[in-house]
């Protein structure tokens, strides 16, 4: 597995933790949603990063009270067919306002992790058959874009009849 | 007892072919290489599926075909317009009927 | 007609490339096809029963003569020397190599076409009226709209893995000739009382294995709002739709298992926290696409009438096309032309590349360069100044693009069915073929009046069989041809879902009990009533005893 963030391949710093193994005090971990919500208020206090992996279906709701404590969040696609994480990720980004990690992880393909970073993931758990840095293209296949997204580029109708707004900050959404 | 033959679409340009016994592939569901029994079958099968992993063909599965009037046709007619082209359209079919394998 | 600038040509430029890459890392191993089918999906390449197909989107089903040139070149070069013309205005290549895709796709790019999402689990082809712009009763010209929606859903990041396959389909007259009430999305471009536009929208409409005339879940959305909107439909399906079974994923499943009123309110509520977001489009850039679809100068000629009136006296011939096949235009002088793909005994809906071409050379001459492509399989050209229809006629005869039926029996929907497709169950086109022949007298057409026939090959009913007037559905029975009939479909703005018959008929009865409905049609109706008129009136049972005898 290669760790795509900031469209390079990067060093993962985080573990993912199984339901069974404990918990290291001291290094940014991954628990899954189930052992979240077992272990939350131990965790309070804690000195390092933690992260919560959803599970497969979970939207946004399964984290919302906890958004100010988390410094990451993996939202899994285990199959490619399954667009829910896309929605998900949109609204813990835009919609609630989430400042940590958004990771995608499980059956990442190449095709996928410029849609993925346009619905405001920032790395991406990849497994892919193509090599990892040459997977990294794909945030280059296509340079224009018709909508608005969580990653806040310009759209064709922003570029096209206001073109100072292209450097603005975009407008809450 | 059941014959089949094997059929796939070739991957470069998505035409129906079927497994000769030489490993090669036939648009001519005459060529075809007659599996008998179903050991012969998953022979056919498991050849075509190597085919595949080698990126010949798509898709390879089992037809079943049968003795008409001293030819082999597919015995489900979806398999007899897919060896023999559109029905609708004589001027794009094959003159296409499966004979016995000899040998 | 919608013209690309840098930023669209880009994009498809772009999408050629990814696509050359993609079909080269499948060639090479590093793509298996389990992970280059949803690649290839999304550019309209399928597997078919033959070979592969390539299904080539035409926006709303408008196109120009170049596009129409290459188009017949392609067919020329790449394929078998003709196309078929989709029940969603697009165009099929039945025999495209999977290494000549690429190229292909260059050369649709040069004329600002491509395949981009005409298969796949996200938003499909927008089609729109075949109408629009020329239509008398028209409100508002829905292309402008298509377009936007054409825009927002190309490569949307969040919505290009559906739970299914979604449509959208735009109307702006009140005849529905886009067949809104069926699609997944349908919009009716309307005026509220103080004169501004809006949509009526309608969600969950749909064919196939569960047909629905969708409900209105919005009686006026104001314009501005028209994408803020769609996201929160599209949204509240791709969350919440179902993924358990391909076969109960669409959004008709949804709206029908929640309820369409719980349904509108997910909407709203969602709805309610992007309206006022940067998802809508920002002013200037409607104006600016609106600005590609104002009317073409017509030329007013003073005689156009009288020249038409008197050629229609001369030619016995051409007074029937125009009286079944032209159309009035809300500019003065002139008329819509349709030009039948449905020749007696011929394949519908196809086209080649000759003929193609022919339409194309009709169009510069007559119609400013402008063609169209109707759900229902035929072209039009949509702006022919009333002198020239006979010039226009004269030339399609000698292509065999005369055929005066439109909308009547022989204008038959007929998907590609067993000949071509592997989903299919059975043949439709040589159905069609033999229906076509059957009622070949011109005469006895006209009498019959208008009469919708559509033929599916399956479930899945691309051919519209649901909302035809007569439909059939090819079923296997044991491994034979057989044809289930539903009668009292419509995919007008009088939208409504066939019901079946009886026990399905035999390949070699069904022509004959068409025949039987027609005459029993013709037996029993009032004045000015069309089949359908009459079904509605007196029901099921006197064709169902015509064809099965008495209870």
């Amino acid at each position: 597995m290669a760790l795509l963030k900031d469209r390079q391949v990067v060093t993962d710093t985080w573990t993912h933790v199984g339901d069974d193994a404990e918990v290291p005090s001291d290094a940014p971990v991954i628990v899954t949603i189930a052992r979240w919500r077992e272990l939350r208020d131990s965790l309070e206090g804690r000195n390092a990063p933690i992260g919560v992996r959803l599970s497969t279906g979970d939207g946004p709701d399964a984290v919302l009270d906890d958004l100010d404590r988390l410094d990451l969040i993996a939202i899994p696609f285990d199959h490619f067919k399954d667009g829910r994480g896309y929605s998900s990720a949109r609204l813990l980004r835009e919609r609630h306002g989430f400042k940590g990690e958004l990771r995608a992880v499980g059956n990442v393909l190449r095709d996928q992790i410029a849609f993925m970073e346009r619905c405001g993931f920032d790395s991406f758990e990849y497994e892919g058959g193509t090599e990892a840095s040459r997977a990294l293209s794909a945030f280059h296949d296509v340079s224009v874009v018709y909508q608005t997204a969580a990653d806040r580029r310009a759209s064709a109708a922003t570029l096209r009849n206001h073109p100072s707004r292209a450097f603005s900050n975009g407008t809450s959404g | 007892m059941t014959q089949q033959v094997i059929s796939a679409n070739r991957l470069s340009d998505g035409l129906v072919v079927y497994l000769v016994s030489d490993d090669s592939w036939s648009e001519w569901i005459s060529r075809s290489e007659i599996a008998t029994d179903e050991a012969a079958a998953d022979g056919l099968l498991a050849r075509a599926k190597l085919a595949e992993e080698n990126r010949i063909v798509v898709d390879p599965y089992l037809v079943q075909v049968a003795e008409y009037d001293g030819e082999f046709r597919p015995t489900k007619y979806r398999e007899f317009i897919r060896a023999t082209g559109p029905s609708v359209r004589p001027d794009l079919s094959k003159q296409n009927f499966v004979r016995a394998a000899k040998g | 007609m919608y013209l690309y600038d840098e930023i669209d040509q880009s994009l498809v430029d772009e999408r050629v490339v990814q696509f050359r890459d993609q079909v080269s890392r499948r060639m090479s191993g590093e793509l298996s096809e389990d992970e280059f089918k949803p690649l290839r999906l999304m550019n309209g390449v399928y597997l078919q029963l033959h070979a592969y197909m390539l299904r080539v989107a035409i926006p709303y089903g408008t196109l120009s003569s170049e596009q129409m040139r290459k188009l017949a070149w392609i067919a020329k070069k790449y394929d078998r020397g003709y196309g078929h013309f989709t029940t969603r205005q697009n165009l099929q290549y039945n025999w495209p190599k999977l290494e000549d895709l690429p190229d292909i796709l260059a050369e649709l790019a040069s004329v600002q076409m491509h395949a981009l999402q005409t298969s796949g689990n996200c938003i499909r082809n927008v089609t729109a009226d075949q109408y629009a712009g020329v239509a008398e009763d028209e409100v508002a010209d829905p292309r402008v709209y298509a377009e936007i929606i054409r825009q927002w859903s190309t490569l949307h990041p969040e919505f290009s893995f559906l739970p299914r396959k979604f449509k959208i389909a735009v109307t702006g007259a009140q005849n529905d000739r886009a067949a809104a009430k069926v699609h997944d999305i349908g919009l009716i471009v309307k005026r509220n009382l103080a004169g501004e536009l809006g949509f009526e929208v309608i969600v969950g409409g749909g064919l196939g294995r569960t047909p629905f005339v969708g409900p209105t879940i919005c009686e006026f959305l104001p314009e501005q709002h028209l994408l803020s909107y769609l996201e929160a439909v599209l949204r509240v399906y791709n969350m919440l739709g179902r993924r358990d079974n391909m076969y109960k994923a669409r959004i008709k499943i949804q709206v029908h298992e929640t309820g369409a009123a719980e349904f509108t309110r997910l909407v709203e509520a969602e709805w309610g926290q992007i309206r006022d977001s940067a998802v809508d489009l920002p002013a200037g850039e409607k104006e600016r696409i609106a600005s590609h679809f104002v009317p073409p100068r017509y030329e007013i000629s003073a005689d156009a009438e009288d020249v038409l009136a008197r050629l229609k006296r001369e030619d016995a011939g051409f007074a029937r096309w125009v009286d079944t096949n032209v159309f009035a235009h809300k500019a003065e002088g002139h008329a819509i032309a349709n030009i039948s793909l449905k020749p007696i005994g011929g394949v519908p809906g196809d086209a080649t590349s000759e003929q193609m071409e022919a339409v194309a050379a009709l169009a510069d001459r007559f119609s400013f360069s402008e063609i169209r492509v109707t759900h229902e399989q035929n072209l039009v050209l949509p702006h022919v100044r009333k002198d020239n229809l006979y010039a226009l006629w004269q030339t399609l005869k000698s292509y065999d693009l005369d055929t005066p039926n439109l909308g009547r029996v022989s204008d038959m929907i007929a998907c590609p069915g067993m000949d071509y497709c592997s989903l299919a169950n059975a043949r439709s086109i040589p159905v069609a073929q033999a229906i076509s022949e059957r009622f070949a007298d011109l005469d006895r057409q006209h009498d019959i009046g208008e009469l919708k026939l559509k033929i599916s090959g399956c479930i899945n009913a691309c051919g519209h069989h649901h909302a035809g007037h007569i439909g059939i559905l090819g079923v296997d029975r044991k491994g034979e041809e057989y044809y289930q009939i539903t009668l009292g479909g419509s995919g007008a703005e009088d939208a409504s879902i066939g019901e079946i018959v009886g026990p399905a008929f035999a390949y070699d009865a069904v022509v004959d009990a068409v025949e039987t409905l027609v005459d029993k049609y013709l037996a029993i109706r009032a004045d000015g009533e069309r089949f359908l008129d009459t079904y509605r009136r007196v029901g099921k049972d006197p064709f169902k005893e015509a064809l099965y005898g008495a209870a």
